[in-house]
């Protein structure tokens, strides 16, 4: 599995950021990045208000 | 200000987050202190993108010693309706709704002006400037590492203040507090519509179903313009719809809403979480959303974080004249705002816990109770009194907040 960040959905507006247990989630002004410790639990994912994210099986 | 790889700056205080609690922190610490105070902003303009509902009380605008300009007050409101599932409602006077309605402001209008006002008492900006990380060194906050258009910097302060919002690095990186429960967490939508019909003398509340655990909200601008927007609690959304979506579903079943056109959009998560133990460390304050200062039950963080960054400025500054910027000293800073403010956090975050469990049914019995009723003061112990009286079943499990 792995976090896919839709850059042509997302607004920049940190709700997944925020949300993440891991801290995994960065947001530098109109880049949001996902490091690699990220475990993907999917809160990002139900956090974001517009589905800006997913996780991709592998 | 243009930064180069490697450059370093020095600074008595350092504001990470150019939001109006930031430059509000920044202001009353420049005005109360000789030291040099700067602000760094991740966004290349302050204000923007806006991520906010925008609708404000005016009460404490003195306080703060703000003007009540035209600039940024789009439309003052009367009061509040609440709807329930059915559509029932109940009004709440302007005295009567506390901190929550009085103005729909522009906040990207509005976040500039704070800065103006931070400006005129010397408060440097850096704009486009992400922090990257804390400088730490034997357990005190020395200052952050950052970032500015491909430059990494540092900068070196006696005092960092955390103003960094509802995704917070610096408390995170700090080690002050750890991830939020999705339960504690809206995750919001919002447009901004215009030609449609609304009663614009009120905001307008929609409880139940229609936003799981959240509310909708219609914040007028002008006679028939609004902020139309979702909060959804985060625990309740299980990947089938998004607020967006939820927000859609609203809209078009709203004859007032659907013939509308949407000329704005607007994202945003909100912690509706209990105050943290502690938001200092040696060198560290943290204010508003970032020290998670949000109303539980209305989503409204404002009202609450100018208050406390007023505090944090004029603590800073009497930490820097004295040359005391230890967690013992900053208990200056945590003591005075969870005075003023977290009693109200707790009671209204108990409150929260409750409301999120409520059934369509018992919003509609609840709004029915109160839509006769003369309440004085919109307060969760006039609420649960004037709902009692007709439906004692409905507040038995809330007796304990009585």
């Amino acid at each position: 599995m792995s976090l896919e960040i839709n850059h042509d959905r997302c607004m920049h507006c940190g709700a997944c950021v925020g949300s993440c247990p891991q801290n995994s989630l960065f947001l530098r002004e109109l880049i949001l990045e996902v490091d690699d410790s990220c475990v993907e639990c999917g809160i990002c994912v139900r956090a974001c208000p517009i589905e800006a994210l997913e996780l991709k099986g592998d | 200000m243009d930064l180069d790889e490697g450059d370093i700056l020095e600074c008595d205080v350092l504001v990470v987050g150019g939001g109006p609690l930031g430059s509000t922190a920044a202001r009353f610490a420049a005005k109360n202190c000789s030291g040099r105070v700067i602000v760094i902003e991740k966004r290349q303009e302050i204000g923007s993108p806006v991520r906010c509902a925008e609708g404000i009380s005016l009460t404490w605008f003195d306080e703060l010693e703000i003007e009540k300009s035209e600039h940024f007050i789009n439309k003052k409101v009367l009061g509040a309706k609440l709807y329930s599932p059915s559509g029932d409602y109940m009004t709440i006077g302007k005295e009567m709704a506390g901190d929550e309605v009085g103005a729909v402001v522009e906040r990207d209008t509005f976040d500039k002006e704070m800065a103006v006002l931070a400006g005129r008492e010397g408060v440097d900006y850096i704009l486009k400037a992400s922090a990257v990380d804390v400088i730490e060194k034997s357990g005190v906050i020395k200052g952050v590492k950052a970032r500015k258009m491909g430059n990494n910097f540092e900068i070196h302060a006696d005092l960092v203040i955390g103003a960094d919002g509802f995704e917070s690095q610096i408390g995170r990186w700090a080690g002050l507090y750890a991830a939020l429960p999705p339960e504690d967490i809206m995750s919001c939508f919002q447009y901004r519509m215009t030609n449609i019909d609304i009663d614009a003398d009120y905001t307008h509340f929609f409880l139940g179903s229609d936003a799981p655990g959240g509310y909708i909200w219609i914040f007028p601008k002008d006679k028939d313009s609004a902020n139309v927007g979702i909060g959804i609690q985060l625990s309740k959304l299980d990947g089938s719809n998004s607020p967006k979506e939820y927000l859609d579903n609203f809209i078009k079943k709203n004859d007032w809403l659907n013939q509308g056109q949407e000329i704005d959009m607007v994202s945003g998560g909100v912690s509706v979480s209990s105050p943290p133990d502690r938001v200092t460390r040696d060198g560290l304050m943290l204010v508003g959303d970032a020290s998670r200062i949000v109303d539980p039950i209305t989503g409204g963080g404002i009202a609450n974080g100018m208050k406390q960054a007023k505090i944090a400025g004029e603590v800073a500054a009497e930490a820097i004249e004295l040359k005391d910027t230890s967690e013992k000293f900053l208990q200056k800073y945590e003591k005075r705002w969870r005075k003023r403010l977290e009693n109200k956090l707790w009671r209204n975050y108990m409150a929260k816990e409750k409301a999120v469990q409520l059934e369509d049914e018992e919003f509609d019995m609840i709004i029915d109770a109160l839509s006769d009723e003369d309440i004085d003061e919109m307060s969760t112990e006039a609420i649960l009194v004037a709902v009692g009286e007709k439906y004692p079943e409905l507040v038995e499990s809330f007796k304990d907040m009585l």
